[in-house]
């Protein structure tokens, strides 16, 4: 794979009169990579995208690209294309005049177009279609077409602004998969804009989680996953049972949480808070449904135990997940596999959950994601 | 798979009695308001003025006379053409379209600003700061366009007083103030259609197109004109037709030599009392802007559905 052009920001402030939409963002984008912003709506993850493809100016801070600051630069002069948010094809071209509109500009020959417009349609397996107009494909072949639309470019950075919003399920899987396919085979930079955070985790190398123009936490999908920074990415990133309480006990990478209802629960400091939580501090404790587990008739000493009541259970194919009321009404969720037999939680049964301390992550109290 | 079926929908869309009632008001409008003055109208052009004694008579037969006459003049006459009409309506049209082409260069730019500006309010406010001038009634808004370019008029007082000119210049004569007249009378008919498509069209196109390097004449090429074409057609098709037809505006500010096509028509019903020949003339400039119309409309390949959007 070639070594792409990566792209910086450096405390990147952008404002809308006295609105602050993106706050300070630091990141470093590795050449080649694909990146993605994760962030509820309106968190300004398409700001963002504006700024490195040049259509908006930083208010403070630096966009640089290859090395290069970006400043003063027009959007017709950067290497990045954008692929926008309702896809921006011309309706009024037909689909090979779309791809290689860039092409155009440029001053090629119809001829020229065409081949490259044919090389890239095979490419997004729309052989032959090149001569419809977009109002005549569907929803994942428009999405296509804008794919190869900003590759004929031969941009270094291309930037995707929530490409596959518009798509149902399966074609957004599906479309998952290809888009990755796609970039591991030009080996270029991509930007990736989403709320879903499944899309985020399964295609990038990198994730940056955005809380209304705050980047909380960049790191591989398995860091954000598994070792949030904030509550807010433990809440927004998956599914987790939370639990607050005070600091008890430090030991090692591990805290102990004392929290009114549920006693005393140990789990892993997240690496973020790792010095900066202290006893006493007010704290929240992160657990993933996967996470959580009934115990069996005897209880490893070093675990902790949370007795709850089954409130009800749903089946959803490969999992079972079981909804539960522990001490003071505190709601839990646990997911168990399926793995041939009913879990046998039925309703109103009595459970002793647990978890593995290493499966759980403590940070210092903080905003959630609302839902 | 169903023909689609305009009228069954357009019942169901509006109900039995409802849909009746739009039809029949439709039907109604263009037939007694539209169609049959237009009929007998047709019909006069094709008749002998006659006096009122032997209308119904012998002599009461249908005849080419009327068109004759504007095409080669009267029996007798020294020219083999009619010149001077034929040169009125030849000049009529020529200036009909040089003002729908004035239009169309002052009203894109406001319209692409217009519609494609972000600041709604103030948009708004530009739009009807544009109207009120239009409450002013026409003959009065030609009269105040004829005192400012008359002799002592402000703009000539302005040049003078700048000393840009020794002497005023005569507006009027060379029918500056005719264009500025006609050119402002229906200005507002080429702004609001073109408005209306550009305020349709999705920004992200232009960025699209501008993130590929598009250079702005490039955009508005392929992005903007293509997509505002219905309304471009639509505006300078009122213009146009309108300012072939204007009557009060080339009364007011037509220089002395300057005759426009319906002043004849206005003098043949009016002065001549032959109506015949005056609604024969009003048909030649009738169909000769239809005919116009169209054949532009074929050249920029303009459905004549996309007006109506
Ligand atoms: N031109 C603008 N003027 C004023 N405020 C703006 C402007 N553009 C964006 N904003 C504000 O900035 C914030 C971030 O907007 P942005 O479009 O970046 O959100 P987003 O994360 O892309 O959301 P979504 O997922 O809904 O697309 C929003 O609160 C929005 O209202
Ligand atoms: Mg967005």
């Amino acid at each position: 794979m070639s070594v792409g052009v990566g792209v910086n920001l450096e405390n990147l402030w952008i404002r809308f009169g006295d609105f602050v939409a993106v706050r300070n963002a630091n990141v470093n984008i590795n050449g080649g990579d694909f990146f993605s912003f994760l962030g509820p709506s309106g968190c300004g993850k398409t700001t963002i995208l504006r700024a490195v493809s040049g259509f908006l100016d930083p208010s403070e801070g630096r966009v640089l690209i290859g090395g290069n600051d970006m400043a003063g630069i027009g959007p017709n002069k950067r290497p990045t294309a954008l692929i926008f948010q309702n896809l921006a094809l011309f309706p009024l071209m037909k689909v090979w005049e779309n791809i290689t509109f860039s092409m155009e500009v440029k001053g090629a020959s119809t001829a020229e177009r065409r081949k490259r417009a044919d090389e890239l349609l095979d490419m997004i397996a729309l052989e032959g279609q090149g001569d419809k107009l977009p109002s005549e494909l569907s929803g994942g072949q428009k999405q296509r077409v804008a794919i190869a639309r900003a590759l004929c470019a031969e941009p270094d950075v291309l930037l995707l602004d929530e490409p596959l919003s518009a798509l149902d399920l399966k074609l957004r899987q599906h479309m998952r998969t290809e888009l990755r396919e796609i970039q591991q085979r030009v080996g270029i930079t991509f930007i990736y804009i989403t709320h879903d955070q499944g899309e985020a985790l399964t295609m990038s190398d990198n994730v940056a989680v955005m809380r209304a123009g705050v980047i909380d936490q960049i790191g591989t999908g398995h860091e954000v996953y598994d070792r949030p920074a904030t509550p807010f990415v433990a809440s927004f990133v998956g599914e987790n049972n939370v639990f607050r309480g005070k600091v008890h006990e430090i030991s090692g990478t591990q805290a102990l949480l004392e929290t009114n209802r549920t006693g005393l629960l140990r789990a892993e400091i997240t690496p973020a808070a790792i010095g900066k939580l202290n006893v006493g501090d007010d704290a929240m404790m992160f657990v993933r449904p996967e996470a959580l587990a009934p115990v069996g008739a005897t209880v490893p000493e070093d675990k902790t135990v949370i007795p709850a009541t089954v409130l009800n259970e749903e089946f959803e194919g490969n999992s079972y997940s079981v909804f539960l009321e522990g001490a003071g009404g505190k709601e839990i969720k646990m997911s168990l596999p399926n793995l041939g037999q009913d879990p046998e939680a039925s309703k109103g049964s009595e459970l002793s959950l647990t978890y593995d301390a290493r499966n759980a992550v403590v940070m210092p109290a903080g905003e959630l994601a609302s839902e | 798979m169903s023909k689609p079926r305009p009228f069954s929908q357009f019942f169901r869309n509006n109900g039995k009695v409802m849909g009746s009632i739009m039809l029949f008001l439709v039907l109604f409008w263009i037939v007694v308001l539209i169609l049959l003055p237009q009929l007998s109208m047709l019909d006069f052009s094709f008749r002998h003025n006659l006096p009122p004694s032997e209308v119904g008579g012998p002599k009461d037969v249908y005849t080419l006379d009327n068109y004759k006459f504007l095409l080669f003049g009267a029996e007798g006459s020294d020219s083999r053409f009619n010149t001077v009409d034929l040169q009125v309506f030849v000049r009529t049209i020529i200036a009909a379209i040089a003002v729908t082409i004035l239009d169309l260069i002052l009203c894109y730019p406001l319209a692409y600003y217009l519609g494609q500006s972000k600041g709604k309010g103030i948009t708004r406010l530009l739009v009807v700061m544009l109207i009120i001038p239009y409450w002013i009634n026409e003959i009065l808004r030609a009269f105040a366009l004829r005192i400012i370019f008359g002799d002592a008029g402000l703009i000539n007082d302005v040049l003078l007083l700048l000393n840009l000119i020794q002497e005023p210049i005569d507006f009027i004569r060379a029918d500056v103030a005719l264009y500025a007249g006609l050119g402002y009378a229906y200005i507002l008919l080429m702004l609001f259609p073109m408005y209306n498509v550009i305020e349709s069209l999705d920004r992200n196109q232009i960025e699209a197109a501008r993130d590929m390097g598009a250079s702005w004449i490039r955009i508005h090429r392929r992005i903007v004109i293509p997509h505002a074409k219905p309304g471009i057609a639509s505006g300078m098709t009122m213009v146009f037709m309108l300012s072939a037809g204007a009557l009060a505006a080339p009364q007011i500010l037509g220089g002395p030599s300057s005759l426009w096509f319906t002043q004849l028509v206005y003098q043949w019903f009016n002065d001549s009392l032959n109506w015949q020949q005056g609604a024969a003339y009003a048909i030649v400039l009738l169909v000769s802007s239809i005919v116009i119309v169209l054949t532009f409309m074929k050249i920029f390949k303009v459905n004549m559905g996309d007006i109506g959007k």
